[in-house]
């Protein structure tokens, strides 16, 4: 099993790595029984992600996939976010080995977690 | 620098015993059945080969098979002695730490009508011998136990489960693929009946193993075919594997006991380096009853993958009993063994020196790992706030 150097770049300099301490929508999905968490926070602002951050506890893949899907949803509006797959997450990262597409591969669904948590907090 | 830290995995081979393994390549490439010179050289080879294995273990050489690896050992001692035997009953007794081929091999006797019966370990490992009354009775017909765990790197106490399985007139199979060449075994002091043996990990070739037979034992075979190795293992002979491990078998016996005093200074150096500077890390397995060359360190909130990669990237190889460097999903069955939980077990790493380690080597993993640990730690959302 061999990671593309895209993914290993994304692993060993993940990008938007942190919390953001009032963010407007968090989803975390995953657990540590299965040995892959992530956790995504946004800030909205003219409904566009104006800023994104995430922590994530896994395997390489993991820390790759999160990585990349903060730097895809960066800038776009939240409809556009709300597109991104995880084939979009693995593509973008040059394809990922068979075993890790459903165990590790969850962090589109954490970034659509945390807009659907921004739109119930804004009662939409 | 480069630090191989995986031995468990695979070793160099001894260049002594590559030299040794050449010519039955090239010039001496006889078949020992056939009735001439060269095959006349083979079966000198295969002969001495067999005397050098055999002396490892204080064996005879009538009492060495040699196969392609380990786990064809273990399906050859453990599948052949449970259908030559099936007459006495239908169990067969195992730890719950024996090596994934051991585990597999159960399972494929389950589904000829066998049953299995798993001596729990404590939390360092060990064995609880205080089972063994309840789990092997007169139904058994042979009881497996590891004389050491790769991974965790316990030592076992398998002179007692022999004892205890030769009271039910059971047989006792010990797989000594991490144990032999670390650890003096003797098949006479222990009353092993079969025992399984890796070539790779006494730093002979890969492609051989072999299992030892005590005299009067008996095995159907999984091979058929020409007959040879007394008809247990048809196929033309692997005459230069054969050498090869017969070289290392002699190597290892010769430098065993300064070599292993050696790692476990090492060993003992590199847990303490690594538990006493990072906050949350805890040693797996026992901490004296253990095999020299292993050490397996677990780091809270923090996945073992990630682990390895982050090492490789400084020149430090390494492995892990987590779920992600695995074909399955389960984190090792042999820590969650132990009672550690799956997340637990999941940040766990195994070290396993070998010959080529320094203090060097080990000096520059303890000055890197808390860098290493610290910067995954603040990566992963499970870290309490003291600890980014």
């Amino acid at each position: 099993m061999m990671y593309s150097e895209t993914v290993l770049d994304h692993f060993r300099n993940p990008r938007n790595v942190g919390e953001i301490e009032d963010a407007d929508g968090v989803g975390t999905v995953g657990n540590p029984v299965c040995g892959d968490m992530m956790s995504v926070y946004i800030k909205v602002e003219d409904d566009k992600i104006a800023d994104i951050k995430f922590r994530t506890f896994g395997c390489g893949a993991a820390i790759a996939t999160t990585s990349m899907t903060t730097e895809l949803a960066k800038g776009k509006t939240l409809d556009e976010a709300m597109e991104i797959t995880r084939k979009d997450v693995a593509d973008e990262l040059g394809g990922l080995p068979p075993v890790k597409m459903h165990c590790s591969n969850l962090a589109a669904d954490a970034l659509h977690e945390a807009i659907e948590d921004y739109r119930k907090k804004k009662g939409e | 620098m480069n630090v191989y830290m995986d031995n468990g995995a695979a070793r160099s081979v001894d260049p002594r015993v590559l030299e040794e393994m050449m010519p039955y390549f090239s010039d001496k490439y006889g078949n020992p059945s056939s009735f001439h010179g060269k095959g006349f050289d083979a079966q000198g080879a295969m002969k001495e080969a067999r005397e050098r294995v055999a002396s490892l273990i204080g064996a005879e050489s009538s009492e060495i098979i040699f196969t392609s690896s380990a786990t064809e050992s273990n399906n050859l001692g453990i599948f052949g002695a449970m259908r030559r035997y099936k007459k006495k009953g239908n169990r067969i007794v195992i730890s719950k730490i024996e090596h994934i081929s051991i585990m597999n091999i159960v399972k494929g006797l389950n589904r000829e009508g066998f049953e299995t019966e798993y001596i729990p370990v404590d939390d360092q490992g060990i064995i609880e011998l205080g089972e063994l009354d309840e789990l092997i009775n007169d139904e058994t017909i042979l009881v497996s136990v590891m004389a050491a765990n790769g991974e965790i790197g316990t030592i076992q106490p398998i002179k007692k489960v022999a004892d205890a399985a030769h009271e039910h007139g059971a047989l006792f199979h010990t797989d000594a693929t991490a144990a032999a060449g670390q650890m003096s075994i003797d098949v006479s002091d222990t009353s092993i009946d079969l025992m399984s043996l890796s070539s790779n990990d006494l730093y002979g070739p890969k492609g051989v193993g072999a299992l030892y037979m005590r005299k009067g034992v008996r095995v159907r075979p999984m091979m058929l075919g020409g007959g040879q190795e007394n008809g247990l293992r048809s196929g033309s002979e692997n005459i230069p594997g054969m050498v090869g491990m017969g070289k290392a078998a002699e190597l290892v016996l010769k430098e065993m006991k300064v070599e292993s005093e050696r790692l476990t200074g090492l060993r003992d150096t590199l847990i303490k380096g690594l538990v006493e500077t990072i906050p949350e890390s805890y040693l797996n397995g026992h901490p004296t009853e253990r095999l020299p060359n292993n050490a397996n360190v677990r780091f809270s909130y923090i996945e073992g993958e990630s682990l390895i990669l982050s090492l490789d990237q400084l020149g430090i190889q390494v492995s892990s009993g987590s779920a992600c460097t695995a074909k399955t999903l389960e984190p090792s069955h042999v820590l969650r063994a132990l009672g550690l939980k799956h997340e637990e077990a999941h940040g766990s790493l195994v070290f396993t020196l070998g010959r080529d380690n320094s203090k060097e080597h080990v000096e520059y993993l303890i000055q890197q790992m808390p860098d290493v640990v610290s910067r995954l730690r603040v990566m992963s959302p499970l870290t309490p706030e003291e600890l980014r």
